[in-house]
């Protein structure tokens, strides 16, 4: 079972919240809610769970509760009605006493604004969280200073936040948090204050993190690039509604509603579709069974200059051109001694963003190639150039493509 | 309705009686706090004046020159000012005045600091409180000068209490502006860790708090003095 679990969590600002919570119970629209009882829904009937190892990310406009939502997990906002599990305790129903050792130990949270206290270096802010624990000095100063070097900034320690860009400042968050070594972390809008280069590292070594420490992330964002770029899935919201949970993919290429069409036609196409979405089926030769001649005939047929050349186990053998097949017949050799052996391969899950410099740089298409290694497609030029001029409908043909291939 | 408006309500009456009870049944108390409030202000006075003058220019001039940030300027006009009060023979005042000055710090941050806390923490108290501090602050100091000296008499502790009463109410304004002024992002930094109350008080709110609590103390201690200093009975 899933470690965090929320379960019809909803959160009513103002009076009157239980005659409020009764119309969301009767989902009633928070609308309507707001002008028959003047109270305001921030969150309404909210559930989902989150897997250990990923980073799920709620995002949403401004207004949509999403940084509401992530206050009632650990309760920095008290929930009107529903549950939030944490393993199997029910934090919205704990006392004073629990919620505190839940938030010592097994919840930590970053910050927009990175929350470093102004008066404290760097060191003793990132050894905050095991002085509220009650960690002794020494220990404590060791496993900050850990943390921060982790995140290479243990050369900054006695530097005060000021003194810092908001990157490392927000590494400093980050590696606060980090020190306390709770298995969740809440990320509110963590990068958002940062400029663009920045954040792109700083998502980029979140991931990278993430990979080795497997924590559970909450990760709130108001971008939706960022969103599919770091969220293993995304919890879409508006109006303290979930629109729609998934992965990137399944939110662009489904969208629930018009709503969500409508939020993802914006994005940046290339920083999402991934290899497999634009390329083509290849058209391969298989050097085990065919020779020059068949070579050649399928090249007339399908009007092109180049094959694939494969095994009958789809390993890729090079590529062949229609120079060199004609070589081949004309001089009885083999085609695999005519092979180019330079054919330039790609994982099925590079993202396109990656993928342009690459095939500006390469005179012949790019090998699209499984995890284990076999060639499923080609990427052409044309295919990268279409797929990002193309709206959610063409994506959609050209995955039809794929799969009939 | 025009009865009301016709019709003195007695209340000079009122205080009367009450300064009398006051200074009737509670005499006791007040004799203590003027005998052990002249005693240390004697101490400090006596303390300070020990201190050889020219001494103390330097000892002052010193901590200028490192309390202003190594700023020469600072200590320069310290230096030339303690000289000059020296010069038209005002040394023994300027001490008591100090001595005046550090009491009633002292005495404004005890009482000031924990209220300020208290009213930071809670809107009811600060509701409550607010009105009194404004009530405070719209007398002039010196009135507070004649209920002090009905209850002790004539001398250095009336000053002080003088003092005390007119200072108090930035002290507690500041306290509390100073902790409700943190950004709620650090508040709830804190309390995302899993602080205490406690915890939160000494981690979070009074070193957030120390600069506007202290930065206001002291030049309002001086005010009230100078303030004071030509309404004090001659002693």
């Amino acid at each position: 079972m899933s470690r965090v679990r929320v379960r019809n969590l909803t959160k009513v600002f103002g009076k009157r919240t239980q005659q409020a919570l009764e119309m969301v119970k009767e989902g009633k629209s928070k609308q309507e809610i707001l002008e028959q009882t003047g109270a305001t829904v921030g969150v309404h009937n909210v559930s989902f769970d989150v897997e250990d190892g990923e980073i799920f990310v709620i995002m949403g406009l401004s207004g949509s509760g999403k940084s509401t939502l992530v206050r009632l997990i650990n309760r920095l906002i008290e929930p009107t009605s529903g549950s939030v599990y944490i393993n199997e305790d029910d934090v919205s129903k704990m006392s004073k006493d629990e919620l505190r050792q839940v938030r010592r130990t097994k919840v930590n949270m970053v910050f927009q604004n990175f929350g470093l206290f102004p008066k404290r270096t760097v060191l003793e802010n990132a050894e905050y969280g095991l002085e509220i624990r009650g960690v002794g000095k020494k220990e404590r100063q060791q496993k900050a200073e850990q943390a921060l070097d982790n995140s290479g900034l243990l050369s900054y320690k006695d530097q005060y936040p000021e003194q810092l860009s908001g990157g490392m400042q927000q590494r400093v968050g980050l590696a606060r948090a980090l020190a306390n070594d709770s298995e969740i972390l809440l990320m509110d809008e963590a990068f958002s204050a940062l400029d663009p280069l920045i954040r792109r590292d700083m998502q980029d070594d979140l991931l990278e993190l993430q990979e080795k420490v497997q924590k559970i992330i909450i990760f709130i964002t108001h971008d939706l690039n960022e969103a599919l770029r770091i969220g293993n899935r995304i919890a879409l919201m508006r109006d303290g509604k979930i629109m729609q949970i998934g992965t990137g993919e399944e939110i662009l290429t489904n969208p629930a509603n018009d709503f969500v069409r409508e939020f993802t036609e914006d994005v940046d196409r290339s920083k999402v579709l991934t290899a497999e979405n634009i390329m083509e089926p290849a058209l391969t030769i298989n050097v085990e069974t065919e020779g020059p001649n068949v070579a050649l005939q399928r090249m007339r047929k399908e009007e092109v200059s180049m094959l694939l050349a494969v095994d009958r186990k789809r390993d890729l053998k090079g590529s062949l051109t229609a120079e060199s097949a004609l070589d081949a017949r004309k001089n009885e050799k083999k085609i695999t001694e005519v092979l180019d052996k330079n054919v330039q391969k790609i994982s099925k899950d590079a993202l396109v963003t990656d993928i342009f410099d690459l095939i500006y740089n390469s005179p012949t298409p790019l090998a699209v190639m499984n995890e284990n290694d076999r060639l499923i497609g080609v990427v052409v030029r044309g295919s990268v150039i279409g797929a990002m001029t193309d709206k959610t409908e063409g994506t959609a043909e050209k995955e039809g493509v794929n799969i009939d291939a | 309705m025009l009865d009301f408006l016709q019709q003195e309500i007695p209340l000079p009456n009122w205080i009367d009686s009450g300064v009398n009870w006051l200074t009737e049944h509670w005499s006791g108390l007040f004799s203590i706090l003027q005998t052990v409030g002249e005693a240390v202000m004697n101490f400090t006075t006596n303390t300070l004046s020990a201190v050889p003058p020219l001494l103390m220019m330097v000892l002052l001039t010193v901590a200028a020159f490192f309390v202003f940030n190594r700023k020469l300027g600072f200590a320069f006009f310290t230096l030339i000012g303690l000289l000059f009060i020296y010069n038209q023979g005002m040394w023994a005042d300027l001490m008591n005045t100090v001595t005046l000055v550090i009491i009633s710090s002292l005495v404004a941050i005890v009482i000031g600091v924990p209220l300020g806390i208290l009213m930071s923490k809670s809107e009811t108290i600060q509701n409550i409180v607010k009105p009194i501090l404004d009530f405070m602050q719209t007398m002039p100091g010196f009135v507070y000068l004649i209920p002090a000296v009905a209850f002790f008499g004539i001398g250095m502790v009336p000053g002080v209490f003088a003092s005390v009463i007119f200072s108090l109410p930035p002290t507690v304004r500041m306290t509390n502006l100073g902790i409700r002024s943190i950004s709620t992002e650090l508040v709830e930094t804190s309390d995302s860790f899993g602080d205490t109350a406690w915890q939160r008080l000494f981690k979070l709110d009074l070193p957030m708090a120390k600069e506007n609590i202290f930065l206001r103390i002291v030049p309002d201690g001086l005010l009230v003095t100078r303030h004071l200093s030509s309404h004090q009975p001659a002693h």
